[in-house]
């Protein structure tokens, strides 16, 4: 389990009750000041107040309460907003609405709210720990491949830790087209199977149980060497279209790409079982939903019609490129290399950008000398322009342009044209 | 010259997680800028080995695949003649692969192809960051950059000569060596992909498989490269503060 220098031992001069309850208010006092000093929404500040204080408290703050954690490498911001959309509560659902995903955040926004409903999205090395600490009723799952392996290291290990880490937990919504994924929910005590599908497969050639060979046929896959298989879905995703036995639900979207339509079938499914809403219904409020902490966000700017689109990793850049392979208006690409990008951007050599071939593309960021040799690589003509986003606009012609990066270079990009 | 290069990119299916299939393009670009036209197989795990390729790559995987790939190419009972015999690049997993031996990831002895003499076991601690290394054993090779992930070790043995000593990172984690060379065998454990990183190393391979190569230069490829060694290289780092002035500790 990753560790934070705030998760150390509690005072010990308080009963257990008052620590809770000194850490809540002090964590609330906090996140308050830092809204008000410094924009945002504070729950970081707050959580590291909250875990300072009383470490412990993560599991008295979830007592009672009807938590949902969604984790995965892939979709978790979108999903876990699909859900909160899908739920359609009119009681407040509580959830990491920024994409703030470790410990100190899930601490700080279970410690800033009394929502009875709370859905979080946790970053991967943090599910296990959360699941111990909040007790979830759900945990969704979405998919596991490469990304930040200089923290995460190996797929194999975060599996591993997610196996061990989801005993007991009632029910894992799953997909079932990742075999990490489904040996990892296997450990819940039950499981519904979402069949989201699969573009991105070299993650998943070895067993996750056996170190077996893994073989897909077509949408099928099993373990040529133990009894690991692809399970039956209950539900699976047909084009636009989410269906089960009994139901047949067209996913009518505001965000674009076939893995928005995954992410949403996933939050239906979820949002079906645990809250008090059919899936027709969690479909339909599906639509509300126009933008996730900026991914996808259209907006002008600069004299430029903007969409701003996030891809850290290959799996998550193989979906963009088939989003915009019908599109010629100009790019502007982002690369950075900071801690939570992952240190090491050689993954970018294992997508092919050669469907990029032939249009204007420009390239920023503390990387971008990197991603230039990778596309020159791919017989794709690039421009390196140094500075912000303007900077890049400014040599374009007005009109349509997208905007890829990846965390920090997306968080960045959302910034500015927020200022603007 | 021959006109054609047969590149062979060992199961890149297994051996593929690092970004390491990246080492085919810089092969593919510098050989076509020579007016060498190069037919890239990729060769899934446990389908054979061509016999005639002219250069082969083997890039890095996680501890499961590494075993999986390293027990299909024993199966390949020509494997090891070819890989010993021909040009080859082997990155990380690959290296390990190649070696005498080297553990597994629960730290029990594995038998490798015997290609390089080296024995690779575990390090305490996963080496992770950028790594910059001096080449010891091949000529007019410039200095080394790339970005090592790794727990494991290589011990060379007599047959083998490191490939460079190391300047920033962990390298071999035995004394100040990284990788090894044996006779057109190249392994090292640098990522980055390390052809892109260091286009020596790929004209190496080339004029290996295909003789004395015209110079081809690539100006963003060196940006790169002086990037990459300005952040990593502590020589450089000291040579920039002198220039800007500041007092060298």
């Amino acid at each position: 389990m990753p560790t934070t220098d705030v998760m150390r031992e509690a005072p010990g001069w308080l009963h257990p009750r008052c620590r809770t309850s000194v850490a809540r208010n002090a964590a609330r006092a906090a996140g308050a000041a830092a809204r008000r000093l410094r924009g945002g929404s504070g729950v970081v500040i707050g959580g590291r107040v909250l875990l300072a204080v009383e470490p412990g408290s993560i599991s008295a703050v979830s007592r009672g309460r009807d938590i949902t954690l969604v984790s995965g490498t892939n979709g978790k911001s979108t999903t876990t907003a699909f859900i909160v959309a899908a739920l359609g509560e009119e009681a407040p659902v509580a959830t990491n609405r920024d994409g703030a995903n470790t410990a100190v955040a899930v601490a700080g926004l279970l410690g800033s709210t009394d929502a009875r409903r709370v859905v979080l999205e946790v970053d991967e090395d943090w599910l296990p720990w959360a699941v111990r600490e909040t007790s979830p009723h759900a945990v969704a799952l979405t998919n596991l491949s490469r990304d930040q392996l200089t923290r995460h290291h190996e797929i194999h290990s975060v599996a591993e830790a997610w196996r061990s880490g989801l005993a007991g937990v009632p029910v894992v919504i799953a997909n079932a087209d990742d075999p990490a994924v489904v040996w990892s929910a296997l450990a819940g005590e039950r499981q519904v199977w979402v069949a989201l599908g699969a573009r991105w497969t070299a993650d998943s050639l070895v067993c996750p149980g056996c170190a077996g060979r893994c073989i897909r046929t077509g949408s099928d896959w099993a373990c040529r060497d133990c009894a690991l298989r692809r399970p039956v879905p209950d539900w699976w995703l047909e084009d636009d279209i989410l269906r089960s036995a009994t139901a047949s639900l067209p996913l009518l979207l505001e965000l674009p790409g076939r893995c928005n339509l995954a992410n949403a079938a996933l939050a239906v499914v979820v949002a079906h079982h645990v809250g008090a809403t059919s899936p027709g219904e969690a479909a339909r409020r599906l639509r509300a939903v126009h933008s996730v902490a900026g991914r996808f966000k259209r907006i002008r700017f600069r004299g430029h019609d903007l969409r701003i689109m996030l891809a850290k990793n290959p799996a998550g850049w193989l979906e963009l490129l088939d989003l915009m392979a019908s599109e010629q208006h100009p790019l502007v690409l982002i690369l950075n290399a900071e801690g939570v990008d992952g240190r090491d951007p050689s993954w970018i050599y294992d997508v092919s950008f050669r469907p990029l071939r032939g249009r204007t593309v420009v390239v920023q960021g503390r990387r971008a000398t990197d991603l230039l040799v990778r596309l020159e690589h791919d017989g794709v003509a690039a421009t390196h322009v140094p500075g912000p986003l303007a900077a890049a606009l400014w040599k374009l012609p007005a009109g349509r342009v997208d905007v890829v990066g990846n965390y920090t270079a997306f968080r960045s990009t959302v910034r500015e044209v927020q200022r603007a | 010259m021959p006109d054609e290069v047969g590149i062979v990119h060992v199961y890149p299916d297994l051996l593929g997680t690092y970004g390491d299939r990246g080492n085919v393009l810089p092969l593919v670009r510098r050989a076509g800028a020579r007016g060498v036209r190069t037919r890239v197989v990729e060769v899934p795990a446990e389908a054979a080995l061509p016999l005639h390729g002219d250069i082969y790559l083997l890039g890095g995987g996680e501890d499961a695949a590494q075993l999986l790939a390293a027990r299909s190419l024993h199966k390949d009972k020509r494997a090891s003649g070819v890989l010993g015999s021909r040009p080859c690049l082997a990155v990380c997993a690959g290296l390990q692969i190649l070696a005498t031996r080297f553990d597994d990831a629960e730290g029990r002895p594995q038998p490798g192809l015997g290609v390089l003499d080296a024995t690779c076991g575990r390090l305490a601690r996963r080496a992770v960051g950028e790594i910059v290394t001096e080449p010891q054993s091949l000529p007019d090779i410039p200095t080394l950059t790339g970005y090592e992930n790794h727990r494991g070790t290589a011990v060379l043995g007599p047959a083998a000569r490191p490939l460079g000593r190391v300047i920033a990172g962990v390298g071999n984690g035995c004394g100040r060596w990284e990788g090894g060379v044996q006779g057109r065998t190249i392994a090292t454990y640098l990522h980055g992909p390390v052809l892109v990183r260091n286009p020596a190393l790929a004209d190496l391979l080339l004029t290996w498989a295909v003789g004395e190569l015209p110079p081809f230069d690539d100006v963003d490829v060196e940006r790169l490269r002086a990037e990459r060694l300005d952040a990593a290289d502590p020589r450089r780092r000291g040579a920039r503060r002198m220039l800007l002035g500041h007092r060298v500790a």
